[in-house]
């Protein structure tokens, strides 16, 4: 693999670094930031050439790049409208390695959970249906508004939302949301060295959570699931042993075991392993053999009772990119009214 | 297409040891079925992970059987009831994803009851073309707005993509 700071000119400048969010909440930034001092390592090291969150850059200034000519681009983000995917497209074009950072890029994270409903359903709650809005006109954001100057345009949002690598071409994958900074600073020193694993990797350990958590461990036999406030947990010994729903056991090692550390269980944030095509599904294997009861009616009562929100555990960061993306859309839906 | 010549696809996985004999017996004796299941087998009902059942689906299968040996007779001991865990609790997860519960069925067939299984398997196709196709990927089309936006964004950047030597 070649070194990314090969894209240096003969000139000498610094190759060229693009950090670009979509549909996120900023918190990757925020962790990128959280290198801290590092960052001025960064800066020596790279020309920042677009960073909404923290800087002043244009998309016209992107766009007269020659392709290829950002050394790395780290988008964060999924892609939920027409404008975030041409921001994809054109990063890629202009990128030779496109990272897909943190969990909303990489399998679509909490903007992904909208999946469960589509374009319509999210319109007529957010400007309909909430306590604090008052809309009698029923007014909706249009895509284009004439205006004596010319065309206004918004962008147009999708019935469903897509992780990066369902929209363009990506490199590699940071996980987590957001990814742990030292985990960032060890990829971008990896970059810099052009010291790369091969295309497609996501970059950090394949061990689970459950390999870095120190609590005790016996047997995992559940008769009643429990929500986090229902109990206070033993700080000792397992979180799922006692009836919370952790997913240390299905979720990729990087973050030290953050949750269960301050008795909290883990909800997934760094995703699946290595070759599991399905985090939900993995989750749903693991939880399902601690379960104890071997009849429906007792497995049934157990799972009803105890885990009311199916999709929102078992895919709280991997609907966008599962299996099945979605839910089913009602028949006869095309969203585009 | 319409519900009465609808022909659902359903893949069927059936362990080795009860329900995939069921399924040769029944083949044996010209125990008519429908020819609607496609049928994969696997040593054991616990080996089917979740992930079979949605990658399925989501390829384009309209319905799922899973089958294995009758609780208690499974020959590695208990993985049929680590099957009907999970059986249920996937089932869980698909009915609040909008999947109709009748598609996808877990049946215990010994390997004498090559009868019970085609009724089974007959049972199920007679459900989901009730249901009509599921088409997964269906869901996952975009809004016919999606590509005309585009081509305006590119259209009206277009001038600034002109790269100045
Ligand atoms: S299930 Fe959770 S609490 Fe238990 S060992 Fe794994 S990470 Fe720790
Ligand atoms: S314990 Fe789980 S949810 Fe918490 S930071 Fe780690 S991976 Fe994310
Ligand atoms: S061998 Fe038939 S279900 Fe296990």
């Amino acid at each position: 693999m070649s070194s990314a700071s090969g894209a240096a000119t003969a000139a000498g400048t610094k190759p060229k670094l693009a950090i670009y969010w979509a549909a996120s909440c900023g918190g990757c930034e925020i962790s990128i930031l959280g290198i801290d001092t590092k960052i001025l390592d960064v800066a020596a090291a790279f020309e920042l050439v677009m960073c909404p969150c923290i800087m002043d850059g244009k998309v016209r200034d992107i766009e007269q790049l020659e392709d290829g000519a950002i050394a790395v681009c780290l988008f964060n983000g999924s892609i939920r409208n027409s404008e975030q995917e041409y921001m994809a497209q054109l990063l890629r074009r202009k990128s030779k390695v496109l990272v897909a950072f943190g969990s909303c890029a990489h399998e679509g994270c909490i903007p992904g959970l909208a999946n469960l409903h589509d374009k319509q359903a999210i319109f007529e709650n957010s400007y309909q249906e909430t306590e604090s809005t008052e809309n009698p006109q029923r007014v909706r954001p249009q895509t284009a508004t004439t205006v004596p100057e010319g065309t206004l345009h918004l962008p147009v949002f999708y019935d469903t939302v897509r992780t990066l690598d369902q929209t363009v071409d990506v490199d590699y994958y940071l996980p987590g949301c957001p990814p742990e900074s030292p985990k960032i600073w060890e990829a971008i020193q990896a970059i810099v060295a052009g010291n790369l694993p091969p295309k497609g990797t996501v970059i950090g350990s394949d061990t689970t959570v459950c390999d870095d958590c120190k609590r005790i461990r016996n047997v995992k036999k559940v008769k009643q699931f429990k929500r986090t406030w229902e109990i206070i947990p033993d700080p000792e010994i397992c979180l799922l042993e006692q009836g919370l729903l952790c997913c240390g056991i299905a979720t990729r090692a990087g973050c030290g075991a953050l949750c269960p550390q301050v008795n909290s269980p883990c909800i997934g944030c760094y995703g699946p392993n290595n070759d599991v095509h399905d985090f939900g599904a993995r989750l749903m294997s693991a939880v399902a053999s601690v379960i104890d009861a071997d009849n429906p009616k007792d497995i049934n009562a157990i799972i009803s009772q105890g885990i009311p929100d199916p999709v929102g555990t078992f895919y709280r960061f991997g609907l966008a990119g599962s299996l099945l993306r979605r839910s089913k859309r009602p028949a006869g839906s095309d969203g585009g009214h | 297409m319409s519900q009465t010549n609808f022909e659902p696809k359903i893949v069927g996985f059936l362990c080795n040891w009860c329900s995939y004999r069921a399924a040769d017996l029944a083949g044996i004796a010209r125990i008519t079925h429908a020819p609607n299941v496609r049928i994969v087998r696997v040593m054991c009902s616990g080996r089917v992970d979740p992930t079979f059942v949605l990658k399925a689906l989501s390829l384009g299968a309209d319905g799922v059987m899973i089958a294995g040996c009758h609780p208690g007779e499974c020959h590695y001991v208990d993985q049929n009831y680590k099957a009907m865990r999970r059986y249920h609790l996937l089932k869980h997860t698909l009915h609040a994803m909008g999947v109709e519960p009748d598609r996808v069925r877990l049946v215990w067939a010994s390997a004498a009851e090559g009868q019970q299984l085609a009724e089974a398997i007959d049972g199920l196709v007679a459900d989901v073309k009730k249901l009509g196709p599921l088409g997964w990927s269906q869901n996952w089309e975009e809004n016919g707005e999606r590509l005309h936006a585009l081509e305006e964004i590119i259209n009206e950047h277009a001038e600034a993509m002109e790269v100045h030597a």
